[in-house]
């Protein structure tokens, strides 16, 4: 049968996955930007796990705000990379230094 | 017997289009395969009993979100061969950091299957009887109204914010200035001459 178990398993793939995306493209905002959000994805399924297993709907409530915040994120890191490739001509995150930071 | 099945195949699909979405050389791949992804998420809500978040997911990820990549991916001109030139020398340190993530978190559930920590008892119990979304509902616009409305300010600001920083001022284009015209007064643009016959009119 199929348990809580199960679904945190499922999401602990996910979210490594979605670490190791983040460093197999590490000059590739574009992909870089998609491991995030299937980290936030792995993140999703585990609260609707515990929310389910649990019998508690809070856990549903606050995916829903995960994926409210996710794609005002993706929104905003497009925009920025859209106006960097603007003033660049090239996305390759190595050479964002112009802040000096 | 069938829901062990069909969560097997939401399982594999997710896990396998995830795999292929950070491996994908051509990035609009990397797209359509995170969009294959969401779906076979929205199917694993869908076998757990959260319809709302599953059809969320779909409209908002796959509707929203996914095209928004698919449309600066394809936007961009970006020489994405030579982006991918420093993989090899990443991917031991990905993995390393990966396995250890993956032990820690299998650590945790074995803890957790173990006996775990006493939890005490939940905030928001689901109604026998009451659908799904009902429930959400019931609980979003009471106790979570203003984490709600916040929710929906934090979309406002990040469709401001994104519309502000990619608009781009041109000079080749004379736009409408509305406030030049609402200033415009009849005294400054009409004239009443009375020019002799022969001569013309000095502007």
């Amino acid at each position: 049968m199929i348990g809580l178990g199960h679904y945190l398993a499922v999401g602990a793939i996910l979210f490594v996955l979605g670490v190791f995306g983040i460093f197999l493209n590490r000059k590739n905002v574009i992909v870089i930007l998609m491991a995030i959000e299937l980290i936030l994805l792995s993140v999703n399924i585990n609260l609707v796990a515990f929310s389910a297993f649990r019998a508690d709907m809070v856990g549903q409530v606050f995916a829903m705000f995960v994926l409210t915040v996710a794609a005002a994120e993706a929104a905003i890191g497009l925009a920025i990379l859209v106006i960097y490739f603007r003033n660049r001509g090239t996305i390759a995150v190595d050479d964002i230094n112009q802040m000096k930071g | 017997m069938i829901q062990v099945i069909v969560f097997y195949l939401f399982a594999t699909l997710v896990i396998a289009s995830g795999v292929m979405t950070i491996a994908s050389r051509n990035p609009v791949h990397s797209v359509l395969w995170l969009i294959l992804a969401f779906f076979n998420a929205a199917g694993l809500f869908l076998l757990i009993g959260a319809e709302f978040l599953a059809f969320l997911l779909v409209i908002v990820y796959v509707g929203a979100v996914a095209v928004l990549f698919l449309f600066v991916v394809m936007m961009l001109d970006v020489d994405f061969a030579e982006l991918r030139a420093g993989i090899s020398r990443y991917w031991p340190l990905g993995v390393g950091l990966a396995a250890v993530l993956l032990f820690e978190m299998l650590a945790a559930v074995l803890a957790y299957n173990a006996g775990g920590i006493a939890l005490q008892g939940g905030t928001a119990p689901i109604a026998e009887g009451s659908s799904n979304i009902v429930a959400l509902g019931e609980l979003l616009y009471t106790r979570y109204l203003f984490i709600f409305e916040a929710a929906g300010l934090v979309l406002l600001v990040a469709m401001v914010g994104a519309i502000v920083l990619t608009r781009r001022k041109r000079s080749d284009v004379r736009p409408q200035n509305i406030s030049q015209q609402v200033r415009r007064r009849p005294q400054d643009a009409v004239v009443n001459t009375q020019p002799e016959v022969g001569q013309g009119v000095e502007l």
